[in-house]
């Protein structure tokens, strides 16, 4: 059956994890939004949460950000165990959740600013990041005065500054038309294979996860747990425009498809 | 067009001083001067120097109750904002405040605390103070609860996110808050010079009325009513020239 062969076989041979989550569990009074969920996020790899809504899987981001106390379990990262938000995690908003009365280039030096960094040299390095996602120009301008998807950019420019290794990604681009979302994801595939960090990314679109994900992880909801994780092989080598037709991503997409069909009222 | 709204601004006042002076002219009541003649009695007043002396008089008051009512409010409206348990401890005290009939309250307070400054001051904050505290404890409550976590997310300490985020997302209604609540001041400190002891500009009112001098009595009235009006435009310059980006709103909204 081709499912098997699509499923690879986990082994010895995966990068180090940058990030494990071990049996978390998280409660909201009588109902359970995560129950026993252990995880492995391999370095310098993006991985998908991928679920129906509600499986719990931001909840899982946040907790992973350190915004959420689990109610039982631990988070580590680089064996380190999580208390709270800390300098070797970003996080990227679904809503973008920008300062309206900033500047791009006083939102992007913002966690930079919260570090303590002089404000020429936050400046400097939010200028950097601003070119980097595309806006240059834009710096003196207000979050109003651009469209969606460069609001995000913002967002994404704000996350990569303070340069942590692990980028949390909310939905980012839920919010931003199909268009800006295509030009994203292949942006996105760039971004891993030359920054030097791990993505953890929350998605609700089964293309989008199938597209940029190194590693696929399937929430199933109520209570949430993993139903299965996927890697894909070798599709996205054959560069960004082939892999939409590649056989492999069709067949990953169709499987992940049959198997949350069930839980999509 | 910043041409066209000074034009469209001036075209209403005239239109109003036009109607004001017409009914004036009619007249609708005996006791109604024109709006030339208020308009003579204010410069005299200026001129002579009874204005002068009645503003003196009547903004001490005003002032330090606007004063202790922003200052105040806005500190007890952030607590209030930021812990339930303040919430519960402190929002009935000024929703009763909001309610109560002022003017009832006045002997009570001229009881306690005499005919002095206290008392006048003690007018204006009631009036002043109630819709500041509410107006930014709801701000407060309500700040965006993504931009609180971006906050958290990228490591801001608490201080942080109080003065950095929920501060300037609160901003716009703070503002809302103090514009009604300094308004209500300007009307407490009029009530209070004319419900207390008659000073200032509340003295020339009462004075004038009982003289029948009418265009005095209109005058003292269209001058403080101008006075608010230029304050209000005041505060809200300073509101664009702080939070920027903010006249356009939120951009997640």
């Amino acid at each position: 059956m081709a499912m098997s062969q699509i499923k690879q076989v986990v082994d010895n041979t995966l990068p180090e994890s940058a990030v494990s989550t071990r049996n978390i569990s998280k409660n909201y009074g009588d109902v359970e939004a995560l129950k026993n969920l252990s995880l492995e996020f391999p370095r310098g790899q993006l991985t998908s949460l991928l679920g129906p809504s509600g499986c719990g899987k931001t909840t899982l981001l946040k907790i992973i950000a350190g915004l959420l106390e689990p109610t039982s379990g631990t988070v580590e990262v680089n064996g380190q165990t999580v208390k709270g938000p800390g300098p070797d995690r970003a996080f990227v908003f679904q809503d973008f959740a920008l300062l309206p009365w900033a500047t791009v280039l006083r939102n992007v030096a913002f966690g930079l600013e919260m570090r303590g960094v002089a404000k020429s040299e936050r400046e400097a390095i939010a200028e950097k990041y601003i070119k980097e996602v595309g806006l240059a120009g834009f710096e003196q301008s207000y979050p109003h005065e651009l469209s969606g998807g460069m609001r995000q950019r913002v967002g994404l420019a704000r996350a990569l500054s303070v340069d942590a290794e692990v980028l949390l990604m909310d939905e980012p681009f839920s919010a931003v038309d199909e268009q800006t979302r295509r030009k994203f994801q292949e942006d996105l595939l760039s971004l891993v294979q030359h920054e030097n960090k791990t993505f953890i990314f929350v998605t609700h679109s089964i293309e989008e996860a199938v597209y940029v994900s190194d590693q696929i992880a399937i929430l199933l909801p109520r209570p949430s747990r993993v139903h299965e994780i996927i890697r894909p092989s070798n599709f996205r080598s054959k560069g960004v425009d082939n892999i939409r037709r590649d056989p492999e991503y069709l067949d990953i997409v169709d499987e992940i498809w049959a198997s949350l069909r069930t839980y999509v009222e | 067009m910043p041409d066209r709204a000074l034009l469209l601004k001036l075209l209403s006042a005239v239109i109003l001083f036009g109607a004001w002076e017409i009914a004036g002219h009619i007249p609708i009541s005996y006791a109604f001067p024109t709006f030339l003649e208020s308009m003579s009695a204010m410069f005299r007043m200026i001129a002579d120097g009874t204005m002068i002396d009645a503003y003196a008089e009547t903004l001490r008051p005003l002032v330090v109750g606007v004063a202790i009512s922003a200052v105040l409010g806005i500190a007890i409206g952030l607590w209030i904002g930021l812990s339930n348990f303040f919430d519960w401890l402190f929002s009935p005290i000024f929703i009763v405040m909001q309610a109560a009939p002022l003017a009832a309250l006045i002997p009570l307070l001229v009881l306690a605390y005499g005919i002095g400054l206290t008392s006048k001051v003690l007018v204006v904050c009631i009036m002043a103070m109630p819709v500041i505290v509410l107006n930014t404890a709801g701000a407060v409550r309500n700040t965006p609860e993504s931009l609180k976590e971006m906050g958290r997310a990228f490591l801001a300490s608490e201080p942080s996110i109080i003065l950095r985020i929920i501060i300037p997302a609160a901003s716009p209604v703070i503002f809302a808050g103090l514009r009604l609540g300094i308004s209500a001041g300007f009307i407490g400190a009029i009530l209070a010079e004319l419900k207390i002891t008659p000073t200032g500009v509340g003295d020339i009112i009462t004075y004038s009325r009982s003289i029948a001098d009418y265009p005095s009595m209109y005058a003292a009235i269209f001058s403080i009513i101008l006075l608010a009006v230029l304050f209000l435009n005041l505060l809200e310059r300073t509101e664009t020239l702080l939070f920027k980006g903010n006249e356009r709103g939120y951009v997640s909204d």
